[in-house]
């Protein structure tokens, strides 16, 4: 029930500038999708919005800037996916997901039942329970994602950032991913900003598409708008055909340069 | 199958509880056997009887004569306390190190603790310990403590100094560089005084032989104050172990965590090792012990560590104190004896 703004977010790594006067404003239970190349500077955004890398400029919560010292404050208002998670193998699922409720619990404290209470409601809704006592490291991939999502879930935040989340996954658990995503953002109201690289994907379930390359937001609209085969051919350097379905979907097939 | 959330962390809780009950119980019979055992003194059945005996409201004729029970209390007792404190210490020092640094192989040396002690050490066995053993406090703890924290002062201030990215690969480098210089200025001090190597070698390889309800006087604080510190940060060690990322995005200061800890588990490292001396491995083999038994969370190994780091280390002085009777067994001797075929054998199933 939040939204999520970015004004004038530059983010330099030893003088490189990754993200130049980066300016966005998400509305509330809007997906909005960061696509680029490689190195266009999608993660760092979410990086930054997550509170992860030094950034100028600022980026609020129902215009509200984020203070950089608070990161609890942050961590209640946005939840972070990253691309490849960290995740001990010897922790059991339901440890893992406890760990979402971190920001709510005073440094030295412990949960409460009101914290357990949260959990028990978030792996119910992802249908999780049985997973419970598993060791983290016994789950296949489409569970470890479902997992991850669960943990940010308990995180209880407005705003949910995902880096690449089904860069992992096969076909089929990647539309499992995106839709459980998208059904949540409907119930409650999420926020979602995420960054893909499939492009058919990435037009099917957001809202709009914010093109990024060499760190400057490009283009942005919607698929139709965005994906568009010359747009694509300048700034990812491919040669592909852009279908426009007839229902509003786009999809994008790579071509061979040459035929031979 | 249906399972729900709150059976799952019922019956954890069970087992926990079973663990803690049980390394309890352990304690209690090792803190017995270590006071039972020994080359001099009462027949070992009778102490019991004896300790019985002190509690109120009971009494049995045990047949210990007062200057058996001197023997009990003054020698055995506080050598027993002395192991319990030192085993316990090192061992949740051991386990929270390996927390905050995300790695299961370091152990509470690892910033140059040993190091700076054992250099300490050395320049006090160097001054002649003939001049200071009048002096009304023993130099030989206080030098051993100081070194210890002079060197992981100095590894933290490089560390950070030279690390402006949050990885804590640049502390262990820099801890690495610490214990090198400081080994070397011990070799170079030892070496000009050939006289003391004996001491010096028998010092480093940890001792509880001459431990005195002082001793225990010593580090009680200490251990009591740092064990304290590093416990209530359990849970947060738990969420340190999804990285250092993902740990700020869930909130956690993740720096202010890593020097709280290193300070704490440092204080009660060089605590323990000013009156033991360098007792190896245990900060390693407790942990994962627990590790095996009762699942890694950070709110188990804690606090199980300090009981079976205290069960562990009393047992391992019993043979120190009877294996080469009447010498002694350096401690450290008995520990890495263990510990060294517990290490492969871990490293064997961790492969696996």
């Amino acid at each position: 029930m939040s939204t999520l703004g970015f004004c004038d977010l530059t983010i330099s790594y030893d003088g490189d500038c990754a993200v130049k006067s980066f300016n966005n404003l998400v509305n509330s239970g809007e997906w909005l999708c960061l696509i680029g190349p490689n190195g266009a500077g999608k993660s760092s955004v979410l990086r930054a919005a997550a509170g992860l890398v030094n950034y100028s400029g600022s980026v609020a919560i129902d215009q509200k800037e984020i203070p950089t010292t608070s990161a609890k404050w942050r961590a209640q208002n946005i939840a972070y996916v990253p691309q490849t998670p960290v995740m001990p193998d010897d922790m059991t699922v339901h440890e893992y997901v406890l760990l979402g409720r971190n920001p709510y619990i005073k440094h030295f404290a412990s949960e409460s039942t009101h914290d357990k209470q949260v959990i028990n409601n978030v792996l119910t809704r992802l249908d999780l329970t049985r997973f419970a006592k598993r060791m983290v490291g016994t789950l296949s991939g489409g569970e470890r994602q479902r997992i991850v999502i669960a943990r940010a879930l308990a995180q209880e935040a407005p705003v949910l950032l995902l880096d690449e989340p089904t860069a992992a996954l096969d076909i089929g658990h990647q539309q499992q991913a995106l839709e459980l995503v998208d059904n949540l953002r409907r119930e409650q109201g999420l926020t979602v900003v995420s960054a893909m690289h499939d492009l058919t994907l990435a037009g099917l379930y957001a809202d709009r598409l914010v093109l990024m390359h060499q760190g400057v937001c490009v283009a942005s609209g919607n698929a139709q708008s965005v994906l568009r085969s010359e747009t694509l051919a300048e700034f990812y350097g491919v040669s592909a055909r852009v279908h426009h379905e007839t229902d509003g979907t786009v999809v994008v097939i790579p071509q061979r340069s040459t035929s031979n | 199958m249906s399972l729900t959330a709150d059976d799952v962390t019922q019956r954890a809780g069970t087992r926990v509880a079973t663990w803690f009950t049980a390394s309890f119980a352990l304690l209690i019979i090792a803190v017995l056997v270590g006071t039972m055992i020994g080359p001099a003194g009462p027949q070992w059945w009778r102490v019991p009887f004896e300790l019985a005996d002190r509690l109120p409201l009971i009494s049995i004729n045990s047949g210990v004569s007062a200057e058996q029970w001197n023997i009990v209390w003054q020698i055995r007792m506080p050598r027993v306390v002395l192991a319990a404190l030192v085993g316990a210490m090192l061992s949740v020092a051991g386990a929270s190190y390996q927390g905050v640094f995300r790695n299961p192989l370091v152990d509470p040396y690892l910033l140059g603790v040993a190091a700076g002690a054992g250099l300490g050490a050395t320049v006090v066995f160097s001054l002649k310990r003939q001049t200071t053993q009048n002096w009304l406090i023993d130099p030989l703890p206080l030098a051993a403590f100081a070194g210890a924290l002079v060197a992981v002062l100095a590894t933290y201030l490089v560390g950070t100094a030279f690390g402006k990215t949050r990885s804590s690969t640049t502390l262990v480098l820099a801890g690495i560089a610490v214990t090198s210089l400081a080994t070397a200025v011990q070799t170079f001090v030892l070496q000009r005084n050939n006289d003391v190597v004996r001491q010096v070698y028998s010092w480093i390889l940890g001792r509880l032989s001459s431990a005195t309800w002082a001793d225990v006087r010593l580090i009680l604080p200490y251990v009591v104050f740092s064990s304290t510190v590093l416990m209530m940060h359990r849970r947060l060690l738990d969420v340190m172990r999804v990285g250092d990322d993902e740990a700020t995005a869930l909130g956690t200061n993740i720096r202010r965590v890593r020097l709280v800890v290193v300070l704490a588990a440092t204080l009660g490292t060089a605590a323990a090792v000013a009156v033991s001396g360098l007792i190896g491995f245990v900060g390693i083999i407790v942990p994962h012990t627990v590790r095996l038994l009762a699942g890694a969370s950070y709110r188990r190994v804690l606090p199980l560590s300090i009981l079976l780091g205290a069960v562990f280390l009393v047992l391992a002085d019993i043979p120190s104190r009877v294996l080469a009777n009447p010498a002694e067994t350096p401690i450290g001797v008995v520990t890495a004896f263990f510990g060294a075929p517990f290490f492969l054998i871990l490293l064997r199933t961790r492969k696996n």
